[in-house]
């Protein structure tokens, strides 16, 4: 991969999502693969824009690093990108990617999400690096992120090994100033040369895969010899009584609220340069480690004998959970008796007491998701429910989901539940781009089985929490081009389900009779397919909206329990009942009629197409 | 790091705050300041608060700022004012989008969305400065509601030592062509709502 002789330089505001997406091709990336996921998701499509470069959408993550490793055998530099427990999903390839190692350079971007914004956990994926044995760098600002991938490129080539970047919410979402030169000349596409055979390095039988073991523990030895002279491993002295080592987003809270004094600022976090720690730690006084959740640095350093204010043995100075921030550092700071500032000044208290209502998720007007909620509400089943937006179903006023776990689960969750005897009628709700994701082979396992639980697939043609993103359901690409489009209701039927039932979203009354039919099934699996359109969709066609007509709404409150954000209480009361009246807001609503459908007074009417 | 500049950018999901946020980070680092700026998306933001975090300054090390020391607090929605009132530095500045968008916790009647002028008490309680704008009417007015984010920008750069042109740049630079000369109107009548 040569770059183009003349460039142009200029600093940007990227995110760090968008300045992996540069590190990557200015290393030459050939190849990347991806299942969207907060915080990873905007990598991929960032990348995507450029020339020269083949990025796709996976229908999850083991395929994502399976086609990656394919593509770093092939000799072509490749790049899977993934959320903290997508590489949960990887695992299996990832371990054994650790012995074989690499053709061509191949990084592993997982991007961590402490503070669970947007994650069922706040797992610490360092502890990947350490247990599959291969090099982890973690930056802790957009700069960082373009360098420290295109490094991690490098670093896998030369010491023949899968590298992982460990990004965070805080590092993928904030956008920080990058020098950007983009070679003027587009990068063209160049056909590789043919395979080069090494069965004895690519083949994980049993015999190769403990020759290959050893080359893993005397990688890991010349790594720990590297770390000590990484570049990406800096010390910045300043006053020594304090020393503060620090990795990725904790080094910039850490910049500031220790200001002044002496930093070792890791770059590598595994494998650790033990020595250049040693050497610091001997430099300062205290010796403090400050690192997002699990005390992974501070482990390891306190098993070279060294004493260190972190986590702690027992009573935690730092916080071991949720997502640091400038005060939670500082306040442990204070409490561990360091000398740093003082928190700011509050501001003047308030003698103000003002309730402040609360604003949680809710599922957007015209979501094609609330009509299944509502009548799973209504009918009381137990919902097994799966990762995306209709996880929103657990909140008000719909509280309709009884276990949640991972993606794909909700199959397997309800099978089981049933076969162990739960008297309960079991329903799994999973959408169109999980139901790809995992949801497949827990469905395959309950045909197999014959289980008697009702499987509700919801598609809405889109991966929608995550911003809408394309996958084998809506058969369109990464790119926006064509790709192909597999037809879940055959691929239902092609699996054996013959109780299946086929609904259209926004149809209230239907989507109850299909579950209803669906449920009395209880002799083997049923699958009800709902069908409908995400609003956020490219070209979704919003209808006239709906209105209310207060002459006859009497404010009996019903159509509030569809949960839809454009319904709101209108000022007038109803005398009879002393209830406020419904109100619909015009510019929320989608005219999707749901509310229309479940008003036991005919209330609510839909406008002429011409007054919309 | 005195010299760190801190703003908030709070209101609802899809009112165009991370838009507007991206644009006053833009404009620190075209102004030559170091700027930084962090928001969350994903599952919370259905519907639910969004809060951007925008700093300048010489050198700027986190991404957010800390508790009590947010120098200019921009609410898109007029609740959300109250909602960030402990972040401010004393003496800070509050910008506010007269518009109320009821959360689904007052629409299934588990909670009494106050009104205006409690909401208003309760900054004011915080701090000196707090200005109103109508920048929804506004903007509504120019014709379209989705360049509320502008005309508050608008407001916001009469507080900043910085050449409105360059504002006006970054403006350009980030929506459609066809919405410029709209957008430059937004910002202007956001300029001269405040002064």
């Amino acid at each position: 991969m040569k770059k183009a002789g003349s460039t142009t330089a200029k600093r940007r505001l990227l995110s760090g999502n968008e300045a992996i997406a540069l590190g990557a091709w200015e290393a030459g990336v050939r190849y990347a693969a991806a299942y969207p996921g907060t915080p990873s998701t905007e990598i991929l499509p960032a990348l995507a824009q450029y020339a020269g470069v083949k990025a796709e959408w996976s229908s999850n993550e083991k395929t994502a690093l399976d086609s990656v490793i394919g593509a770093s055998f092939a000799g072509g530099r490749a790049l899977a990108v993934m959320k903290h427990v997508g590489v949960n999903v990887a695992a299996d390839s990832l371990m054994s990617l650790s012995y074989t190692g690499v053709g061509a350079g191949l990084v592993l971007v997982s991007a961590d999400d402490p503070g669970a914004f947007s994650s069922q956990n706040e797992q610490d994926n360092r502890h990947y690096a350490r247990f599959g044995k291969f090099p982890c760098l973690e930056p802790s600002d957009s700069q960082e992120a373009k360098d420290f991938t295109a490094f991690a490129f490098e670093l896998s080539e030369r010491f023949d090994t899968p590298v992982m970047v460990r990004s965070t919410t805080r590092v993928s979402h904030s956008k920080s100033p990058v020098e950007v030169s983009m070679p003027e000349e587009p990068r063209q596409w160049e056909t590789l040369p043919p395979f080069e055979r090494e069965p004895h390095k690519y083949v994980m039988i049993p015999a190769h895969a403990r020759r290959r073991h050893p080359e893993v523990e005397k990688r890991m030895e010349a790594l720990a010899d590297y770390a000590e002279s990484c570049p990406l491993n800096r010390v910045v002295w300043g006053d020594k009584r304090v020393g503060v080592i620090s990795d990725g987003m904790a080094y910039q809270y850490v910049r500031e609220v220790f200001a002044g004094f002496s930093f070792l600022k890791l770059g590598l976090v595994h494998p650790l340069p033990e020595q250049m720690i040693q050497d610091f730690a001997s430099e300062v006084d205290t010796l403090v480690v400050v690192e997002e959740l699990d005390p992974f640095i501070e482990e390891q350093i306190r098993a070279l004998g060294l004493d260190v204010i972190g986590k702690g043995d027992t009573a935690e100075v730092f916080p071991t959970t949720g997502e640091l921030t400038l005060a939670r550092v500082r306040r442990a700071a204070l409490q561990a008796g360091l000398p740093v500032e003082e928190e700011a000044e509050a501001p003047r208290e308030t003698a103000v007491d003002l309730s402040i209502p609360a604003r949680p998720p809710a599922l957007c007007p015209g979501c094609p998701h609330r009509s299944v909620y509502f009548n799973l509400r209504k009918l009381k089943l137990l919902v097994s429910g799966d990762i995306g937006c209709y996880a929103i179903g657990v909140l008000p006023p719909f509280e309709e989901m009884d276990m949640l776990i991972s993606m794909g689960a909700s199959i397997g969750m309800a099978h089981g539940a049933k076969q162990a005897g739960c008297p309960d009628d079991v329903v799994a709700t999973i959408g169109d781009s999980t139901f790809f994701h995992t949801g497949l082979p827990e469905l395959a396992n309950t045909i197999y089985n014959q289980g008697s639980t009702c499987t509700l697939i919801l598609d809405n043609r889109t991966t929608a929490m995550t911003g809408g993103q394309e996958h084998p359901g809506t058969g369109v690409t990464l790119q926006g081009e064509p790709g192909y489009q597999i037809d879940i209701e055959a691929v239902v039927q092609a699996m054996g389900v013959e109780d299946l039932w086929v609904v259209d979203a926004l149809d209230v009354e239907g989507v109850e009779e299909a579950i209803r039919e669906a449920v009395a099934v209880d002799d083997r699996p049923s699958v009800v397919y709902v069908r409908g359109e995400c609003v956020f969709v490219p070209g979704y066609q919003r209808r006239p909206v709906a209105m209310v007509d207060q002459e006859v709404c009497n404010g009996c409150g019903f159509c509030f329990r569809v949960g839809c954000p454009a319904i709101l209480k209108s000022e007038e009361v109803d005398e009879r009942t002393g209830r406020p009246k419904a109100k619909i807001d015009p510019l929320l609503c989608t005219g999707c009629t749901v509310c229309l459908q479940v008003c036991p007074r005919s209330a609510i009417y839909q406008t002429e197409e011409q007054e919309a | 790091m005195e010299t760190i500049t801190n703003f908030l950018f709070v209101g609802v999901g899809g009112q165009g705050i991370l838009t507007a946020s991206d644009i006053a980070a833009s404009v620190g680092l075209a102004a030559g300041y170091e700027a930084k700026k962090s928001e969350i998306h994903g599952f919370s933001q259905r519907g639910g608060v969004v809060e951007s975090h925008v700093r300048w300054g010489e050198a700027v090390g986190a991404p957010t700022a800390e508790k009590g020391t947010v120098d200019f607090l921009i609410a898109l929605e007029i609740l959300e004012s109250a909602r960030w009132g402990a972040w401010l530095r004393p003496g800070a500045a509050v910008l506010i989008n007269r518009q109320r968008i009821a959360p689904m916790t007052v629409t299934v009647g588990d909670a009494v969305y106050p009104g205006d002028e409690e909401i208003l008490e309760a900054v004011r309680a915080r701090t000196d400065d707090v200005t109103l704008v109508d920048a929804l009417v506004i903007a509504e007015q120019l014709g379209n509601s989705r360049m509320t984010n502008t005309v508050i920008l608008g407001a916001l750069s009469t507080r900043l030592d910085v050449d409105p042109e360059t504002w006006l740049s970054v403006i350009e630079q980030r929506v459609p062509p066809k919405y410029v000369a709209p957008n430059r109107k937004a910002f202007q009548e956001g300029r001269r709502a405040v002064s």
